[in-house]
């Protein structure tokens, strides 16, 4: 961490660090306070007075059924996400990692989603999905399914868990295979020769060394279906229809951009910070702990 | 894996695969091809239909359709390149500075300042969003490029990738500058800039993505549509996606979102693979 050789100034290490620092404070910390500050406030409809209340917001959140419903929407989202985006990534990289020839040329193939905005791909899929004109959305009435995510609550979520797990799938299955090419193929060659079958040896082998991937890509996948995920519903779905895809994030947005109620949608933001600080400490132990093995 | 493997089947499954990525960006590309009514009887046939140019013509210059009110893509996409290149040379500039302060000074406060920059890996934007909006609206830059900008150029995520590299970076090479006369800041600009290129190149790429492909930040931020980017853009002219909207131009515009990021990544796959794992460990 240490260097032998450093430079000694006063002043010329500030100046290096102030643009940093400056936006770091006025754009990060000054909102993140004014969001726990908001947050223990009660303001009346017109914005005229303000009132401390210390945790009644809080108290409203966890006690409106509403939200609750909010926080079942996400956890189901949210998990359907990752396991949808980091399944089929698995799959893809293991094929990769054993095809010889035109491997790289298959990864090209396959990384390129990552670059697309999380919003644009909700309109790529809007249009195939279309209940009228979509290919896949007309095909779905053809076999008789009355396919309407614009009507159907469940319709809607599938949709959008469908759309965030196939833009998350590229950046899932580069990570699979860079964390494949890294086993030493000694190991799984001696696994083939004591016997074990190609699936023993994948998921008694492969498998248990390629954890510490999937323990930081569920992380990553998490925290991407928490807030990345905003530009597909709200592309899709405003978060309906009714609240049939209202996460939590969409729900801080709606509660403060559309309906006003700074107060708590602040709480809600403090909550969802809570959870990220969480799923973060939560993975640097992780790698911490790794780094020392 | 190189015993009593199937041959084929990764071949088969990974071309599976790569179809369910291409499909919908084919069928966009197909659908910027045909004209409106023809999408709009849901009649539209898989091959490239007559109209592509003049839909994409329709599109860049005036954005306006029989049912759709929206911004040249134009001004949208020239929108989207100034706030993703601000955004990217401003994280790597600071955050290169940033990076130089923390690793070869030593100061009072050395540490504290370098976790303070630090702990804001922790909170996307989104999180903290309507308050980070109040402040932007109070400092009078909403409607701005400076407002589009400046809130998202902090990065914990560079400061820390030059960090690492400058760690790797042997006292002999300081030492040497500084035997020859070089100051702090000629070894800086000498020695560091030139032996960081490859990672400027690593975080431009994933910067460049993560500037472009912005959505709720311009959203709120941007009132008229000369400041519009082209990913929220796109959206807002959709609206509610009826069936008789001018689905033809709407699909050029989509084009138009993805080409750029995507062109990038491919053309830089190198640096942006290096980019995004180094991002991220």
């Amino acid at each position: 961490m240490r260097r032998r050789t450093i430079y000694r100034h006063k002043l010329l290490p500030y100046l290096l660090l102030a643009p940093q620092l400056a936006i770091t404070l006025i754009f990060f910390y000054w909102p993140s306070a004014q969001a726990v500050y908001q947050s223990l406030l009660i303001q009346d409809a017109f914005g005229l007075r303000t009132q401390f209340v210390w945790f009644e917001n809080f108290q409203v959140i966890f006690s409106t059924p509403r939200y609750l419903e909010s926080v079942r929407i996400t956890v189901l989202f949210s998990t359907s996400v990752t396991l949808l985006a980091m399944g089929p990534a698995l799959l893809l990289a293991v094929m990769a990692d054993q095809v010889i020839r035109g491997a790289t040329g298959y990864r090209t193939l396959l990384v390129w989603p990552y670059a697309i905005a999380p919003a644009v791909a909700a309109v790529l899929w809007l249009f195939i999905f279309h209940p009228s004109i979509g290919q896949i959305g007309q095909g779905l009435r053809a076999l008789g399914i009355p396919w309407d995510y614009r009507i159907n609550g469940n319709q809607a979520l599938f949709l959008v868990i469908f759309v965030s797990a196939w833009k998350q799938v590229s950046y899932n299955f580069l990570f699979f295979l860079a964390g494949l090419q890294s086993i030493p193929k000694t190991i799984v060659e001696a696994a083939a020769i004591d016997g074990a079958s190609q699936a023993r040896r994948f998921w008694q082998v492969v498998f248990p060394l390629l954890s510490p991937t999937t323990f930081f890509l569920l992380v990553v996948n998490i925290i991407y279906s928490f807030f990345d995920t905003f530009g597909v519903i709200h592309a899709l779905t405003e978060g309906g229809p009714g609240r049939a895809t209202t996460t939590l994030m969409y729900r801080v947005f709606r509660d403060g951009y559309v309906n006003l109620d700074l107060g708590s949608s602040s709480a809600q933001s403090v909550i969802l910070m809570t959870a990220v600080i969480l799923l973060t400490v939560i993975q640097f132990r992780y790698i911490e702990r790794r780094v020392h093995y | 894996m190189t015993i009593g493997q199937n041959r084929w089947l990764p071949h088969v499954v990974l071309i599976l695969g790569v179809i369910v990525f291409v499909f919908p960006v084919y069928l966009t590309f197909i659908g910027s091809s045909h004209d409106a009514a023809t999408i709009g009887r849901g009649q539209m046939p898989l091959t490239v239909g007559p109209h592509l140019i003049e839909n994409y013509q329709q599109a860049l210059e005036s954005g306006e359709g029989a049912r759709v009110r929206g911004t040249p893509a134009l001004t949208l996409m020239r929108n989207s390149f100034i706030m993703a290149m601000v955004i990217v040379v401003g994280k790597i500039i600071i955050s290169l500075l940033s990076a130089f302060a923390v690793v070869f000074f030593e100061f009072p406060g050395r540490m504290f300042f370098f976790w303070l920059i630090f702990i804001t890996l922790m909170l996307p934007v989104e999180v903290r969003i309507m308050p980070t909006y109040a402040v932007v609206a109070n400092l009078g830059m909403i409607d701005t490029f400076a407002g589009l900008t400046i809130p998202l150029i902090a990065s914990a995520t560079a400061t820390l990738l030059f960090r690492q590299f400058f760690m790797t970076i042997p006292d002999e090479l300081v030492d040497a500058s500084q035997i020859d006369g070089a100051g702090p800041m000629r070894f800086f600009w000498s020695v560091l800039l030139p032996l960081s290129r490859n990672n400027i190149a690593a975080l431009f790429v994933i910067m460049f993505i993560y500037g472009w492909n912005q959505y709720l930040w311009p959203l709120l931020i941007t009132t008229s549509r000369g400041m519009e980017t082209i990913v929220m853009g796109i959206v807002k002219m959709v609206g509610t996606g009826d069936a008789q909207t001018d689905w033809n131009l709407l699909m050029a515009v989509a084009m138009l979102a993805l080409i750029p990021p995507v062109l990038i990544v491919l053309l830089m796959q190198r640096w942006f693979v290096k980019g995004l794992v180094d991002a991220e460990k």
